[in-house]
């Protein structure tokens, strides 16, 4: 059994369909890369499973259980958090209070000093930045933080939303080879990205959405090699 | 630096206000005690409406509603702490430890009656609404206030009624060089500094405040971290009705009397200093509450209490003009 199951979910924002059936697995441990183009319903994908947009048909299965109709807070709580498109830090926050944030559901203390110093360990740049506004950072370093706040919720399944978007590609090099590391200390991964070509790099599986649809699913190394993929997503 | 020049220039011309009249009173011979007790009568006027203006402010901050109902909760508030008079039998015979201990149980009755009150109205008129255009909720607020308001006629009448001054609100405490402090005074500084001072520890550093301030600033982002966005938002009506609450009985006490009608005006008065301050902000509400206190007691006094409204409405449209996010608002909200 896998991890995450998610089969053939249908979701609509109003009367729109956006996803059309998807269907897809992780298996614990794995990265796994989701890629398309804008409005393929990646980002859509990503929020039935955080509970923010349910799925109207079909069902997610996470370790077992039904989640399709779970609400967000419940989902956070059995082990999947996010970090959203867009990062969405609370701009008028500290990087510190941030953090916290993402632990809200813990009670757990030592445990979350622990885990805040694995976050800091990770990314040095947001224990500088510790006392500054998350809305005066740059991108990077706020998709820094919205990674890390996810991390604080000590998720077994980490849901990430383009982290490469609008960040300098030397950085994009930096916040991957942490993604890494990540998987490497035992969180799973289900990541999702326009731009394929670190993605693909770090996973070893990936699904190619096209129109709310899974239009192919290989490993990674098969997809960075399909010419159609190369065309479309992979600039070449 | 315009940032600087329009903040601390309007809090200047307000300055000038009292001001203007303090030396034209020493010019004339007659000392600051007339000043000071226009000061003191406006500051205790002022707590009143940072206590309204707080539950105006909570609840645009976090759902970006006006509230309109909320001056009703008030009122609301007054009726149960005067109902709760003859049910604890409080007189003007009674003791004053009697009285004391009174007028504490009427004061937590009335603030959970006002905060559960609306606690409900939420969710029963706003929260169907949440997808909704935001002028559906609006239209829906200004409903419940008029249900309000002819509960409040059922309940007392249609017009206003006097109700026994249980603390001699008008007898002077004390008195500093010429200015007077009478017990009603006391009893609204006694009163709103401990319960605003009580609100902000909670929203700044309590768990559920942050979860306040995080649904605030974006409730998607809340929901990611696990809150729960609709126990956060019941949380903030709950806080902004317990203030009304309290305000509901200082006014009772003040005023001595009571009137359907009264949380109209005493809303209209608090939403604009909520404006005034900066709406969202918990410091701009109170401050907004406490100018407009003193504007108000010292135009009756000095400029004739039939210009009043037009003074405080022109010193909010000068303050619009040159701040729109108000006196110490944010410069604009994050989209959410």
């Amino acid at each position: 059994m896998a991890m995450l199951e998610v089969s053939d979910i249908h979701t609509f924002y109003g009367n729109i369909e956006a996803l059309k059936g998807v269907s897809l697995e992780v298996e614990e441990g794995e990265i796994v890369t989701l890629i398309g183009s804008n409005g393929a319903g990646k980002s859509t994908t990503l929020r039935s499973i955080s509970g923010l947009s349910p799925p109207r048909e079909g069902s997610i299965r996470f370790e077992g259980n039904e989640i399709g109709e779970t609400p967000p807070q419940a989902i956070v709580q059995l082990g999947i958090s996010q970090s959203p498109e867009g990062r969405k830090c609370f701009q008028r926050m500290t990087v510190r209070e941030n953090l916290e944030l993402g632990a809200y559901l813990r009670r757990d203390t030592s445990q979350i000093r622990d885990d805040l110093a694995r976050v800091y360990d990770l990314f040095p740049r947001l224990e500088e930045r510790e006392r500054q506004k998350a809305g005066t950072m740059s991108g990077g370093e706020q998709q820094m933080l919205a990674i890390g706040r996810a991390l604080m919720a000590q998720p077994r399944l980490l849901l990430l939303d383009e982290p490469s978007m609008g960040i300098a590609p030397v950085l994009v090099e930096r916040i991957y080879e942490t993604i890494e590391e990540i998987n490497r200390q035992g969180t799973t991964i289900l990541l999702v990205e326009q731009n394929a070509n670190f993605a693909l790099g770090v996973s070893k599986r990936g699904y190619v959405l096209e129109t709310g649809r899974v239009a192919l699913s290989d490993d990674s190394s098969a997809l960075r090699d399909n010419p159609d993929v190369q065309k479309a997503y992979l600039g070449g | 630096m315009w940032d600087f020049i329009s903040k601390y220039g309007l809090i200047a011309l307000l300055v000038a206000f009292p001001l203007t009249y303090a030396i034209i009173d020493v010019a004339g011979g007659e000392g600051l005690s007339r000043i000071g007790n226009n000061l003191v009568a406006g500051l205790s006027n002022g707590a009143i409406w940072a206590l309204i203006a707080l539950g105006y402010t909570l609840v645009y901050g976090i759902i970006e509603l006006i509230n309109f109902a909320h001056g009703e909760v008030f009122m609301i508030g007054s009726f149960t702490a005067f109902a709760l008079y003859s049910v604890l039998g409080l007189t003007l015979v009674t003791g004053p430890l009697g009285l004391v201990l009174g007028l504490l149980v009427v004061l937590v009755l009335s603030m959970l009656v006002s905060g559960s009150l609306n606690v409900m109205i939420e969710r029963v008129a706003y929260r169907p609404l949440r997808g909704a255009p935001k002028l559906a909720p609006l239209i829906t607020a200004v409903g419940v206030s008029f249900i309000l308001q002819n509960v409040g006629i059922l309940w007392f009448g249609s017009s206003q009624k006097g109700i026994p001054d249980l603390i001699r609100a008008q007898q002077e405490l004390f008195n500093i060089g010429g200015v007077e402090v009478s017990r009603a005074d006391v009893l609204a500084v006694v009163v709103t500094i401990p319960l605003v001072y009580l609100l902000t520890a909670f929203v700044n550093r309590s768990r559920l405040g942050k979860a306040m301030r995080a649904t605030a600033q974006d409730p998607e982002a809340a929901r990611l971290m696990g809150i729960n966005v609709d126990t956060t938002i019941s949380v903030t009506f709950l806080l902004g009705g317990l203030l009304a609450g309290a305000a509901g009985l200082i006014y009772a006490l003040y005023q001595t009397n009571v009137w359907y009608f009264q949380g109209f005006t005493a809303g209209l008065i608090a939403f604009t200093a909520a404006v005034m301050g900066g709406i969202g902000n918990l410091r701009g509400a109170v401050l907004g509450g406490l100018i407009i206190g003193i504007i108000q007691q010292i135009s009756d006094n000095r400029i004739g209490n039939e210009w009043t409204p037009a003074v405080v409405f022109a010193y909010l449209v000068l303050i619009m003009v040159f701040r729109p996010q108000g006196l110490i608002g944010e410069e604009t909200r994050e989209a959410g």
